[in-house]
């Protein structure tokens, strides 16, 4: 049997746009989300907050909230394993997670979690909280990235810093990354122009709709069974066995649906908190977090300071770029300021690059992946000095970025050479988008950006079991955040060859299926996709097995084509073609049920490049801005299914214009968050966006069977910088810090004359 | 908490008299339910008022003013053609609250009583000159809605005090008032300044108005030098100008999370400029519909 491994036309299924499998439940409102979930005798949980940003704890008094007869159980970090070990940087990743969700000595961030209470009703648990005293003493704190790195900053963890950072640094400085090649001193030397600039940006929150909910369950026998809304419930098993202190195999951990994660949701936050709970009340207890404590207490990404240096010469050609990347990730190591640097020149192909990121801690939540984490800020800073480059030579920001676009090849800034890429298509398209061309009204301006990120493959096991009727189940591991359900049913019916509407699709729980990393990484559709494929390939190949079997010829004499077992010439025999259904039917007597299986750690994952097109207006007398036009151009290798992948671009640009716009996390002098609900955060409302058009471009990735590149990150990584492109132009003063509030466009309005 | 509907404002009097500890009226309840599923305010006593008859009516009087009653809602008012062509800047505030959800239910006398700085139906209620009837006690007094307002969160009703209608005066010939505020996105959120003018006309000039400002101090603001910039011309640009002027100058802001001192009082006088043109052409007799946002 011959399997073309790398298939990238001629497709039956793969590229239509059926219904995804999950969305009569979803607008019928039938599906189970997070706090859908119930149980008999299930208590309710809720979380005690630290007030301060900084304090040491001296004294947790329980006791009231105890004697309450609705309250039946109490926790505080005494009820956690201490057998997690503190090690520096990301070593001590469990270690850090379990300070995050309960925390020890000291409260961390305002919002911290100091204590929990599982009580009869929701209402009594959050009252009974109201009853555990917790005697503070406040400490110094510092919520500011570079004021963090100053000498005087009060040191949040001695002993957190790894390796990597040089010695002389402040100790909130916990990890250090430097990579590059070529000789920087030497391009800039050669440069016409060299424009040397420095960029904030401000932590945002993923905003996804849903927020945290989950339901456990964990005996005296120390077996468990917990429901939660996550990307991944295997790192939440493994996580939260370690922070209890149980066998992995014995917590049970099922996916509800999920209402957007976006990155926020592949750690755990409540799910520790609520078995610690449930063990002690011997009871199923339900923990939801309101939308302040979503805000409060789980991961927004980090905030940026950046130092930007590029010289270019006269004919556009970039001659050397350096960047210094800070970020703050909250109290904890862990803040993105690797992928930061080494996303920041990836769409170019420089012969001198430098780049340097530092990870820093404050007194602030411990971030959390956010869509393409660490890339969108240094595209902004990147991007806004290329601009401002063409600006001042006069040159075509399109041409430029041609000109010095990575190609299949190139060196890449952060190291390795790159394999088939797509951003040079990116490019052409939007050259010879209407957009670029179309007229601007007064006050107006147009922005354009490129964008990188690098997926990721990741751990993948996948099943996929036939039914005497003929239909197929799949059993996936990684949580449905985007569509993949109709993805992964698209791609094993175009294996299979039997109709999508026969294929179910299902996120097995980690009790049925090995492990799977997390949906993250714009990984689902590449890694579990490729697993489905060779799952049913795998299928396939018994399916064959059969049929030569029945016909009692050699299995390398039949083919599968059309859904059908065919002999695979003339040679074979004349046999009329099998059907796949015909075959099942007889499954149980022709040697058992017939299922595919398929696990690995697929490496091909393939980067993924975009650009975008964007039209601005400023009100110049309010500093209020429009985006009044968006385009989203991005190699999607191959598009599954076309919806879902515009889907995908238009969620990563809204989100962008939110973060570019008006989102921030805002913190008063007292270290406390200022704006921990939407009405302060200030997300964009429907109206507030424009139609977001899409142009898949698709140069297939040679590590997919179908040339597939995930599409979930890179689009939020060119928003940024094309929107303060745009609106720099509209304004005519460079935007240098995000958000572009109002009253920050008005006062370099002002600043400006 | 003791949850009461009484049948008429005198028994709603008594109740709230009575009562110990918190005690909130429940109108339309967008921020009383709000602030009690946010654990920020739990009442002990809850009145609601939507019960005593009349409280949806929207009525007009001989003399052509209105009485509205405490529980119509943003939507009712919207609907209504007649108070629409009457007061459209006192209707476009109070449409401005919230979503399609939140106008089924919120009013304006939970808007005033509130007590927020930046409630957006309170400067057009002030600028339109609305006067509220309070039935307390020792019997019913009658106060402009101005006076209610004292700080953030407080009024100055007193115990055992309850709204129990409101009245805006008669519209009259060639007037118009209209009300715009600011905010950083479309919709859905809270204003950073608010601005109202009320004003009439004889032939082109401005022979009456009215200004108000919300967001930019502790309460609603009546700037009565705003007013008098722009008495007497035609709305031509250097009348315009020392509107603007004054509107900024009457503002008493605070730097906070929606916006800084310095933007504020900017903004006020660019908004009363805007928001004083759309009055004007509504005196002309222009039909200018709401904005959104
Ligand atoms: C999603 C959302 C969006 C919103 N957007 C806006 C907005 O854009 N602009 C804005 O200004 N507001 C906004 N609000 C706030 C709120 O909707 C308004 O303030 C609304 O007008 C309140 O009216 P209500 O009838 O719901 O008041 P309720 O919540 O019923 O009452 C509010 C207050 O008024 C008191 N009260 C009510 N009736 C009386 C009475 N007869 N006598 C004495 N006191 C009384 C109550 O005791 C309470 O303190 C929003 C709220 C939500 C939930």
């Amino acid at each position: 049997m011959a399997l073309d491994d790398l298939k990238t036309k001629d497709f039956a299924f793969v590229g239509t746009r059926p219904n995804r499998p999950d969305g009569l439940d979803k607008v019928t409102g039938r599906a189970k989300f997070g706090a859908d979930a119930h149980a008999p005798g299930m208590l309710h949980g809720a979380i005690l907050r630290s007030p301060h940003a900084h304090a040491r704890i001296l004294r947790i008094d329980t006791s009231r909230a105890e004697a309450l007869k609705d309250v039946k159980a109490v926790v505080t970090r005494a009820d956690f394993s201490d057998q997690v070990p503190f090690a520096p940087g990301l070593e001590g990743e469990f270690w850090n997670v379990l300070e995050n969700v309960m925390a020890g000595d000291k409260a961390l961030y305002d919002g911290h979690a100091v204590a929990a209470v599982a009580a009869t009703s929701a209402l009594a648990a959050r009252d009974a909280l109201k009853l555990i005293e917790v005697e503070y003493e406040v400490l110094p704190h510092v919520t500011d990235v570079d004021k963090a790195m100053q000498a005087d900053a009060p040191v949040i963890r001695e002993g957190a810093t790894d390796y990597s950072v040089p010695e002389g640094m402040h100790p909130n400085v916990v990890r250090m990354h430097e990579s590059g090649h070529g000789d920087v001193a030497a391009g800039f030397a050669e440069a016409d122009l060299v424009i040397e600039d420095h960029f904030t940006t401000e932590a945002t929150h993923q905003g996804y709709i849903e927020p945290h909910a989950c339901l456990a369950t964990l005996g005296m026998d120390g077996k468990g069974e917990l429901w939660c809304c996550t990307q991944g419930h295997w790192i939440v098993q493994k996580t939260c066995a370690a922070l209890l202190g149980i066998e992995t195999a014995n917590l049970r951990v099922t996916a509800s649906e999920i209402g957007g994660g976006f990155g926020g949701k592949t750690t755990v936050f409540i799910e520790p908190v609520a078995l610690a709970l449930s063990r002690k009340a011997n009871k199923p207890v339900k923990l939801v977090m309101s939308r302040s404590e979503v805000f409060r207490a789980t991961g927004p990404t980090a905030s940026a300071s950046m130092d930007i240096k590029i010289g270019m010469k006269k004919d556009g050609t970039i001659t050397a770029a350096e960047g210094i990347f800070r970020l703050q990730g909250g109290a904890f190591p862990g803040g993105p300021a690797e992928y930061t640097a080494m996303c920041a020149f990836a769409p170019y192909n420089l012969t001198n690059v430098r780049q340097v990121g530092y990870d820093v801690m404050t007194n602030r939540p411990k971030q959390a992946a956010y869509r393409a984490p660490g890339s969108p800020m240094a595209a902004f800073a990147v991007e806004s000095v290329i601009d401002e480059l063409c600006n001042q030579l006069g040159l075509d920001p399109i041409e430029v970025r041609l000109k010095n676009a990575s190609r299949e090849g190139t060196k890449a800034s952060y190291g390795p050479r790159f394999q088939r890429i797509g951003l040079v298509e990116t490019l052409e398209a939007a050259k010879a988008h209407p957009h670029l061309s179309a007229p601007l009204k007064p006050g107006q301006g147009r922005g354009i950006s490129c964008g990188f990120w690098f997926n990721h493959g990741g751990e993948t096991s996948v099943s996929l079991a036939l039914s005497e009727d003929g239909s197929a189940q799949v059993m996936v591991g990684t949580p449905d955040i985007g569509g993949s359900r109709a993805s992964m049913a698209l791609m094993a019916a175009e294996v299979l060859g039997i109709p999508y509407d026969n294929i179910r699709v299902t996120i097995a729980d980690t009790a049925t299926l090995g492990y799977n990393d997390v949906s993250h990484g714009s990984r689902v559709t590449y890694a579990s996709g490729l697993a489905t494929i060779k799952a049913a390939r795998h299928a396939v190949e018994k399916l064959c097995e059969r049929a030569a079997k029945k016909w009692g010829i050699p299995v390398d004499a039949v083919k599968w084509e059309n859904g059908c077992a065919v002999p695979s010439g003339p040679n074979a025999g004349d046999f009329d073609p099998l059907p796949l259904a015909d075959i099942t039917a007889d499954m149980g007597r022709t040697g058992g049920p017939i299922s595919g299986h398929f696990e690995a750690t697929p490496e091909g994952a393939g980067v993924s490049f975009a650009t975008h097109i964007v039209d601005a207006e400023v009100d110049p007398e309010t500093g209020k801005t429009r985006v009044v036009r968006y385009t989203v151009i991005q190699d999607a290798g191959k598009a599954i299914h076309p919806t879902y992948v515009e889907g995908q671009f238009q969620g990563g640009a809204a989100q962008g214009i939110g973060w570019a716009l008006n989102e921030e996390y805002i913190y008063g002098e007292d270290g406390r968050l200022q704006n921990s609900v939407f009405l302060d955060y200030r997300i964009p409302v429907a109206s507030d966006l424009p139609m977001i058009d899409t142009v898949i471009v698709e140069v297939p990735n040679p590590g997919h069977p179908f040339g597939v590149r995930g599409v979930g990150e890179t689009s939020i990584c060119p928003p940024l910088a094309a929107i303060a492109n745009a609106v720099s132009a509209a304004a005519g003063v460079r935007m240098r810090n995000l958000p572009m509030s109002p009253p920050r466009i008005l006062s370099a309005l002002k600043a400006h004359g | 908490m003791q949850y009461h509907s009484p049948a008429s404002f005198a028994e709603a009097s008594q109740l709230a008299a009575a009562a110990t500890g918190t005690t909130r009226f429940l109108a339309g309840g967008t921020d009383v339910l709000v602030q009690l599923r946010a654990d920020i305010v739990t009442p002990d006593t809850l009145i609601d008022i939507k019960k005593i008859p009349g409280t949806r009516d929207i009525t007009r009087n001989a003399d052509g003013s209105w009485t509205l009653g405490v529980a119509v809602s943003g939507a009712e008012m919207g609907e209504h053609a007649a108070l629409v062509a009457d007061w459209p800047g006192v209707v476009e505030a109070m449409n401005l609250v919230g979503s399609t959800q939140v106008q089924g239910r919120a009013t304006l006398t939970g808007n005033l009583c509130n007590g927020s700085p930046a409630a957006d139906s309170v400067p057009a209620m002030v600028a339109a000159g609305v006067t509220a009837t309070v039935t307390g006690p020792n019997g019913e007094r009658k106060v402009p809605v101005g006076s209610i307002p004292t700080g953030p969160g407080r009024t100055s009703l007193a115990k055992g005090e309850v709204v129990s209608a409101l009245h805006i005066p008669a519209r009259g010939e060639h007037a118009g008032d209209a009300y715009l505020r600011f905010i950083p996105r479309s919709e859905m959120d809270i204003a950073v300044v608010g601005c109202a003018v009320n004003l009439r006309l004889d032939g082109d000039t401005i022979s009456e108005a009215r200004v108000s400002l919300g967001a930019v101090a502790p309460t609603v603001l009546l700037v009565e030098d705003a007013a008098a910039a722009i008495v007497g011309s035609t709305l031509d640009d250097a009348a315009l100008d020392r509107l603007a002027a004054a509107a900024s100058a009457a503002c008493k802001p605070i730097n906070d999370k929606r916006g800084t001192i310095e933007f504020r009082t900017q903004v006020a006088g660019v908004l009363a400029r805007r928001v004083a043109r759309i009055a004007y052409a509504r005196a002309k007799g222009e039909i200018i519909k709401g904005h959104h946002g």
